[in-house]
């Protein structure tokens, strides 16, 4: 009796993970693909597709196609301005956006539900709806730097790091998680006289670790996934990221290993990243989800 | 009490709230606020024409359409002129959309669909045949979309929420798509799907022994939007698995034991303690999906560009196209308020449907 139940049970965990297997590969064949590909000379790239060698490093494999990637395009000029515009937003976002909910969970002021409900009515409007306009308003914004007071953003990092930096899910995170701080730990801190921008900074932050961690990772997909908007908004070269620049691999004599080398190159990265915080990131997202 | 007033100040609370609130003002609420404005204007995003006021003409260009239903031409005898082929010969269209008195109200107008009534057709004419196209297109993806990519995600939920060894592999794996960006991943796919060398073409070749011929997925109007479909659930339903998974994670284990107690079957299982207990959760993933599906976007941009013959066109891709592409920024505009509209009534629907369960 005991034997049949086994043998059956080890069957099922056969059937089981053959299920999962074959799932995953869906979800990883065309990452491998990309990345094989990247390692091809053209030429081979193509036939390959019509076997599994498509999937196998074999044949005459090189990093040929990155140098050539590196050739056609300034591809490191993409990837820093991408790194630019992400990191810059992100740390910004981080500040600007826990001092915010900060302010509406501890501080009491009046107009303050008020605000919170219009900024958390934010959150149905996508950026998509408000891409034309802003784009308008970009192009008419003021700003001084070293040439003195100019108008028009188009064409700039800000264009691309300002817009983004204060957002309704950042925001309505943060607030979610300062509610479950203990208020006796920000009260005690009052009686022996902190100011705000103290118990903000040693109470407050110090404790905001997971949730800091959340914001971070999806402001991050958010902003170095960016294209509607760059392609919008930057024209020139200088301040391009990566995935507008893409664009350079579809001109005349278009190279599809020199394509995969680049999307690889862009992509490496962030699946690295992904690999080692992989909890984080999947925590990131499952809280967007809960508390929505 | 001590802690009113050391927690009232509404100078701090203020200046602790301002960068962030006005950040949002000026690039999320004005521009929103903006997009109604702008639509009722000629706005261009450069010209040398002040901006005037034109009432309502964007949304009649994009939302006129009127039907029409036109008798087959009949020679002398009352007998129905036929072409080559058969069918009955009507008047030609353009006698009524192009400067016809008696019709003033088709003027401009073009076909957009027509379907016949006995001898009689009946052609339903739009003023912006194109835009008309992107709304059933982006509306035909989100309704497939949001059901398909839904029930696909809480499958993959349940199979990850098992207790087996390595488990968190798979999670990861089906996660990924997830972090590789829509615009990489779009060029992939443009390799699989396509015409020639395409994997998808010769995965089919292999396992069909060249039964199945090849199709150029993304060149043929009847499989392009389907294509994309397909890979837009590939590319996020992992997102939503994980949402799944948090919802699964807080249905108490005690359920489960108590059904198992009872000798209820997985199904019943699933049917009476698993499915309550994600309700909430089947909102938000249907919102979620539905709010992402109808900025279909980039996928078009990158793999289509909204050919073949318009099959693929979005509202999304209309917008930027006329706003960015044509500059014209009112027109852009309006299809960004029609967006917004479509967006919020769905939302309004959300809170109705949880108000009453809840």
């Amino acid at each position: 009796m005991s034997a049949i139940t086994s043998d059956n049970h080890g069957l099922r965990l056969v059937v089981r993970y053959a299920v999962l297997v074959l799932i995953a590969v869906i979800f990883l064949f065309p990452l491998v693909f990309m990345l094989i590909s990247s390692l091809k000379p053209d030429q081979q790239l193509l036939a390959d597709t019509s076997s599994l060698r498509a999937f196998l490093p074999v044949g005459d494999i090189s990093l040929n196609n990155y140098f050539a990637a590196f050739d056609r395009a300034p591809v490191a000029l993409f990837v820093m301005n991408s790194v630019i515009v992400t990191g810059v937003t992100v740390l910004l976002s981080l500040l600007i956006c826990s001092l915010a909910a900060f302010s509406f969970v501890f501080l009491k002021w009046s107009g303050r539900a008020l605000i919170l409900s219009v900024i958390l009515a934010t959150l149905i409007v996508p950026f998509e709806t408000i891409a034309i306009p802003l784009l308008l308003i970009a192009s008419k914004l003021p700003w001084i730097g070293t040439e003195g007071l100019t108008f028009g953003w188009l064409n700039s990092y800000r264009v691309q790091i300002v817009p983004f930096i204060a957002d309704g899910l950042t925001i309505f995170l943060f607030v979610q998680y300062f509610k479950d701080l203990p208020g006796e730990l920000i009260e005690a801190a009052r009686v022996e006289g902190a100011t705000w921008p103290q118990v903000y900074r040693r109470i407050v932050m110090p404790l905001a670790g997971p949730v800091i961690a959340t914001a971070a990772i999806l402001k991050f997909l958010v902003m170095y996934n960016q294209y509607l908007w760059p392609l919008m908004v930057v024209q020139q070269e200088s301040y391009r990221p990566v995935m507008v620049g893409l664009q350079y691999f579809f001109q005349l004599n278009r190279a599809w290993g020199e394509i995969m080398a680049y999307l690889s190159l862009i992509t490496l990265p962030v699946l690295a990243f992904y690999l080692v915080l992989q909890r984080a990131f999947i925590a990131s997202i499952a809280s967007t989800g809960v508390k929505g | 009490m001590a802690t009113t007033k050391l927690t009232r100040s509404n100078g701090a609370g203020w200046a602790f709230a301002l960068p962030g609130f006005g950040l949002m003002v000026i690039f999320i609420i004005l521009p929103f606020l903006f997009a109604f404005g702008l639509s009722f204007t000629n706005q261009r995003l450069i010209s040398p024409n002040p901006t005037e006021f034109v009432g309502t003409a964007n949304y009649r260009q994009l939302l006129g359409f009127g039907t029409i239903t036109l008798d087959p031409l009949r020679d002398d005898a009352g007998v129905v002129q036929r072409a080559a082929d058969g069918s009955p010969e009507y008047p030609r269209l353009r006698e009524y959309t192009r400067n016809n008195p008696d019709y003033p109200q088709f003027d401009g107008m073009r076909e957009w669909f027509s379907f016949g009534r006995g001898e009689s057709r009946t052609y339903v004419l739009a003023r912006d045949v194109v835009f008309m196209k992107a709304v059933v297109n982006t509306v035909v993806f989100v309704l497939v979309v949001a059901p398909v990519q839904g029930l696909l995600a809480l499958g993959l939920a349940l199979l990850i929420n098992q207790r087996l060894r390595g488990i968190n592999v798979f999670r990861t794996i089906y996660f990924m798509p997830v972090v590789v960006s829509i615009v990489v991943v779009s060029l992939l796919w443009r390799f699989i799907y396509d015409g020639q060398d395409g994997l998808l073409n010769n995965m089919l070749d292999a396992i069909s022994f060249g039964l199945i011929p090849p199709v150029d997925w993304l060149g043929n109007p009847s499989t392009a939007l389907g294509s994309i479909i397909a890979m837009s659930i590939w590319q996020a339903v992992g997102f939503h698995m994980i949402i799944w998974l948090s919802g699964l994670q807080t249905i108490s284990p005690t359920l489960y034991e108590a059904a198992s107690i009872e000798g209820a079957s997985k199904w019943q299982t699933f049917r009476y303690v698993t499915w309550p207990g994600l309700r909430n959760t089947a909102v938000l993933v249907l919102i979620v999906i539905t709010m992402q599906a109808f900025a279909l976007f980039a996928q078009i941009d990158v793999m289509t560009r909204g050919g073949p013959l318009d099959s693929t066109q979005t509202i999304v891709f209309q917008a930027v196209e006329r706003g960015y592409g044509k500059q014209d920024i009112s027109g852009g505009s309006a299809i960004s308020v029609i967006l917004f509209c479509i967006v919020l009534s769905i939302s309004l629907i959300q809170r109705y449907l949880t108000r009453e369960k809840s």
